[in-house]
């Protein structure tokens, strides 16, 4: 039974402490938004912030072996860009993020040829069929990304299955060399990213309402016509998810061009890995990295609009 | 409207299929190869798997990267949930729109970048604090729970947007105070989107390479790490082994999970047909 | 029916003793949202034993007033009491209230009797006292047998009853209901109301029920509180809110009504005459009302207050000539819908106490729609 009066004298312990924390100006509330809060600013936010610093400075034998933002042995302002300059006059560098961009940017187009058919072909079946194939489409995510990327090494190689099939068949009589070339690449980022593509291209195709296809049918539309007026710019949104789920990391990517490009591809995220470690030349890492994050800040931007108005649509 | 799939999108699904698992199968085919040079079939054979269930160092590299998937997972789920909480409640406070760019600007970052920023930190902590003096165990955990909460927010805002918010106001109602309402009726009822969470979160940590080049340290080397630098240096007949163990484990989880979720689904389907039956 | 409990008990009508203390005070509570104001300036006072009903249609604030009694909400201006206490600062687990939600919001991963049990545990309540109240309850409800099921196991009917039992249990002074029986189709309605009413009689608990259902209102309530825009524009027990509601919405709002615009001609105590060229006679009503002469007005005529005849009677007043320009059969009655001569049409209903083919009245007929004198309403706004 509830009581007459509100027991504001035996409160229990717990109550009490409430109460003084309330009285204090300190919600419950307030602890729930604070420890991710704090956690992120200072693990995410500060991180860039010191990247960003480090990236105007100069490197130095020294520790750490960079010159500080201040006082005597800071950098002259007239040096401040100098990291980025160099970014333009060096060609490792610049040739280094056309590659990166070129890889992806192809890629992500390839990844949208194969996966848009996947994926409304998908989205078209019975919805049993629909399950297990998408199930299929996750599967590969759940497991290991470097053996899938390491598998094609295999396939690729002189002695792989690709040459065994091309030679067997008569096609070639040489056999070719793929792995370490672009080619290697472009298949390996393909391979990695499509299941990037195909789930908010599925996403998006599946809930889309068939019964505008059969009005525009009924308004003596083709199927063809009224894929390409319909369909597609319906799909526009999933399309430009895909696309920038699978460009963004593609872009800084490491791993596929260490295993498939060969030592010679030239790529970003690998120019920051070896300036880090190899060269211990910390601050053009670090301004390799920002350069990467200025590129990329315009697709990021746009993914976080898309995200978020995704999240707030279903209401 | 035709329900039939055209010949094109059919060729494509079946291609596209092919393309996604072809790797696969011939990875798994490899691993059982008697020939030591892996591109010539030499006989089938299952020696190379207790050849890696001997290495020391394998054994290793997986207790590390299980250690370090489980505790990042756990700590990454319980601020994930605070996260998509706050997201999916709060409609207004201070500084909301920086917080849901902060918890969102993670998933699509460079991984390069994010490895090296935390390095970065890590160093500079040190230099400042005299902590974490080098890198290893902690610092990777750090790193990962930073990236991997980022996804469970996701999950779980996504959950909770579409809580029914009166099931909380009637426990309130009846007496239960805040937490109790949250321990006792919000986290049971979230509990599966919990548990998916915790699960994405613990296999992005296990699954994770450039992060944990970046700020891990000797000792405490993951699998990745080991599978890397022994698939740099050549083809290693063990690594095959290895994928294929890799790749039973995790399908046959996925799938029961799959059949498992299926069949409760269906299972609550016949109880609702049933309820509305026996009204009548 | 309700009103009429209410005409047969007196000592139910306390709303009329001057000297009864009122269990909620609701003093000029306003709720903001942002810019909209979901309610206005609202007071009201419900008293103990009452079955209080806020109807009005969607939006018009009240659910929002039901959440901020339950505590889900805070008045961004104004007062609630409950028994004397403010709520100001009360929480809604610390309240002496308990409500039924629309959704029933049962508990999905708890059996029916753990939901049911849900309050009481939190109420300290001895672990042997929980299990017979819990069994008790189930019993009234008539859910005994299902106790161990899952709310997806349950029919709408069955949830239904388990959230009235949950809200029950724990027997708070005030239980408030929101919109208690949306969900259920007619029959279990009309079954479900007076399982209500019954127990409230048995519990003597204070009732407040949230309907956009003016039927619902009618038969459950005590009183019933009608609100437009975030206001609370009357209260009355169903018969007064029925029988003489205070302005054109109300009227319009509580079953069907004929509405005619005119300017009062003669103010006494005993009749008003007024004259209305959209009924092309003059009104008559036998009562007064305070208004001055030459005011604007409108008369409220509900349909069934309403004659049809073909042959036009000897009264001058409140008798209008027109045309039919449409029956309904309804079964148990027929709508006709006439066509005054100022243009004006006009619905009247006439009980069938014989068979449809018997009747005189047919389309196109010429007929003459009269009234009593003490049938109208006059309403100045």
């Amino acid at each position: 039974m509830a009581s007459d009066v509100p027991q504001q004298t035996s409160l229990p312990l717990g109550g009490q402490i409430r109460s003084i924390l309330i009285a204090l100006g300190f919600k419950p509330r307030t602890a729930v938004i604070l420890v991710p809060y704090l956690w992120l600013t200072i693990f995410f936010v500060v991180p860039c912030i010191i990247i960003l610093k480090i990236s105007f400075a100069q490197t130095v034998i020294a520790q750490p072996p960079y010159t500080p933002m201040f006082g005597p042995e800071s950098v002259p302002h007239d040096q401040l860009f100098d990291n980025f300059k160099r970014l333009f006059q060096d060609s490792l560098y610049y040739k280094a993020y056309l590659n990166s961009l070129n890889l992806a940017f192809f890629s992500t187009l390839i990844c949208l040829l194969i996966g848009y058919p996947m994926a409304y072909g998908i989205a078209r079946c019975s919805p049993s069929t629909r399950a297990l194939l998408l199930l299929a489409i996750i599967l590969p995510f759940w497991t290991s990304f470097l053996i899938r990327v390491y598998a094609w090494k295999s396939i690729l190689s002189k002695e792989g299955v690709v040459n065994d099939l091309l030679l067997g068949l008569g096609i070639i009589d040489e056999p070719l060399l793929i792995l370490y070339t672009p080619a290697a690449m472009y298949i390996g980022v393909v391979y990695t990213y499509l299941p990037f593509m195909i789930l908010p291209l599925y996403a998006n195709l599946e809930k889309m309402d068939l019964s505008l296809l059969e009005a525009a049918a009924d308004l003596g539309c083709r199927p063809l016509k009224a894929f390409c007026v319909i369909t597609i710019p319906l799909s526009l949104p999933g399309i430009i998810a895909g696309a920038l789920l699978v460009f963004i990391p593609a872009v800084g990517e490491y791993v596929i061009p260490e295993l498939l490009g060969g030592p010679n591809a030239l790529m970003i995220g690998k120019v920051v890995a070896d300036e880090f470690f190899q060269n211990r030349d910390w601050p053009m890492a670090s301004a390799v990295a920002v350069a990467i994050l200025i590129i990329l800040v315009i697709p990021i931007m746009a993914f976080q609009y898309f995200q978020g108005k995704a999240q707030e649509a279903p209401k | 409207m035709n329900k039939r799939l055209s010949w094109f999108v059919l060729l494509m699904l079946v291609l596209g299929f092919a393309f996604l698992y072809g790797p696969i199968v011939v990875l798994v085919s490899y691993s059982f190869n008697d020939n030591k040079l892996m591109t010539l079939w030499g006989g089938f054979s299952t020696r190379w798997y207790p050849i890696l269930l001997q290495d020391e160092a394998v054994l290793t590299a997986a207790k590390n990267s299980f250690i370090i998937a489980a505790v990042s997972a756990t700590f990454a789920t319980v601020q994930g949930t605070m996260a998509g909480y706050v997201l999916a409640r709060y409609r207004k406070f201070h500084g909301r729109v920086a917080f849901s760019g902060m918890v969102t600007a993670p998933l699509v970052m460079p991984e390069v970048i994010t490895g090296l920023s935390l390095l970065l930190l890590f160093k500079q902590l040190d230099d400042v604090i005299g902590w974490p003096d080098r890198m290893g165990f902690t610092t990777v955990i750090l790193a990962h729970i930073t990236f991997s909460m980022s996804y469970v927010t996701v999950v779980m805002q996504s959950r909770f947007s579409v809580f029914d918010m009166s099931l909380e106001e009637a426990a309130l109602d009846l007496g239960a105070r805040p937490l109790k309402t949250f321990l006792l009726i919000t986290l049971p009822i979230v509990a599966p989107a919990v548990v998916s969470g915790w699960l994405l979160a613990f296999t992005i940590s296990l699954d994770d390479l450039v992060i944990t080049l970046y700020t891990n340290g000797p000792g405490s080397g993951t699998l990745p790490q080991l599978i890397f630098s022994k698939v740099r240096r050549g083809v290693d007949p063990t690594i095959n082994a290895l994928a294929t163990l890799i790749i039973t484990l995790v399908a046959s989880g996925v799938i029961t999970s799959h059949i498992l979720m299926t069949r409760s689904e269906k299972r609550r389907q016949r109880d609702i047909q049933l309820a509305l039956q026996i009204n009548k | 029916m309700a009103a009429e409990r209410a005409k047969a008990e007196p000592s139910t009508q306390i709303w009329n003793d001057p000297n009864a203390q009122p269990y909620i005070r609701i003093e000029n509570v306003t709720k903001k949202f942002g810019d909209f104001v979901a309610v206005n300036n609202v007071s009201a006072n419900i008293y103990r034993g009452e079955l209080f009903a806020l109807l009005g249609g969607s939006g018009c604030g009240k659910t929002t007033l039901l959440r901020m009694l339950a505590g889900f909400e805070q008045p961004t201006s104004g007062k609630i009491y409950i028994d004397g206490v403010d709520m100001a600062d009360i929480p809604p687990y610390e309240r002496p209230t308990n409500m039924m939600f629309q959704s029933y919001a049962l508990f999905p991963h708890m059996t029916v009797e753990q939901n049911v049990a849900f309050g009481l545990n939190h109420d300290k309540t001895p672990p042997d006292q929980i299990k017979s109240r819990v069994d008790a309850i189930l019993d009234m409800v008539q859910m005994r047998q299902f106790a161990h099921r899952k709310p997806h196991q349950l029919s709408g009917g069955q949830r239904q009853r388990v959230a009235l039992a949950r809200s029950l249990v724990k027997e708070p002074k005030l239980l408030l209901l929101d919109e208690p029986l949306g969900a259920l189709d007619k029959k279990l309605r009309e079954a479900t109301q007076f399982e209500i009413m019954n127990i409230q009689d048995r519990l003597g608990i204070t009732f407040i029920v949230v309907t956009h259902d003016q039927e619902e209102a009618m038969t459950l309530s005590t009183r019933i509180g009608v609100m437009n825009n975030g206001q609370i524009v009357q209260v009355g027990t169903p018969k007064e809110i029925y029988e003489y509601p205070n302005t054109k919405f109300v009227a319009d709002f509580i079953g069907s009504v004929n509405l005619f615009e005119g300017n009062i001609v003669e103010d006494e105590p005993g009749h008003v005459l007024i004259e209305s060229t959209e009924a092309g006679c003059p009104i008559y009503i036998d009562h007064g009302i305070s208004a001055a002469p030459g005011a604007k007005v409108w008369v409220a005529v509900r349909p069934e207050k309403m004659k049809l005849d073909k042959t036009k009677p000897d009264d001058a007043n409140n008798c209008a000539g027109g045309v039919v320009k449409g029956i309904a059969y309804m079964g148990n009655m027929s709508v006709y819908l006439i066509k005054l001569d100022s243009g004006k049409e006009v619905k009247v209903t006439m009980s069938n106490q014989r068979r449809a083919a018997e009747h005189a009245i047919d389309w196109d007929d010429r007929v003459y729609v009269t009234w009593h004198a003490n049938s109208p309403v006059a309403l100045l706004s």
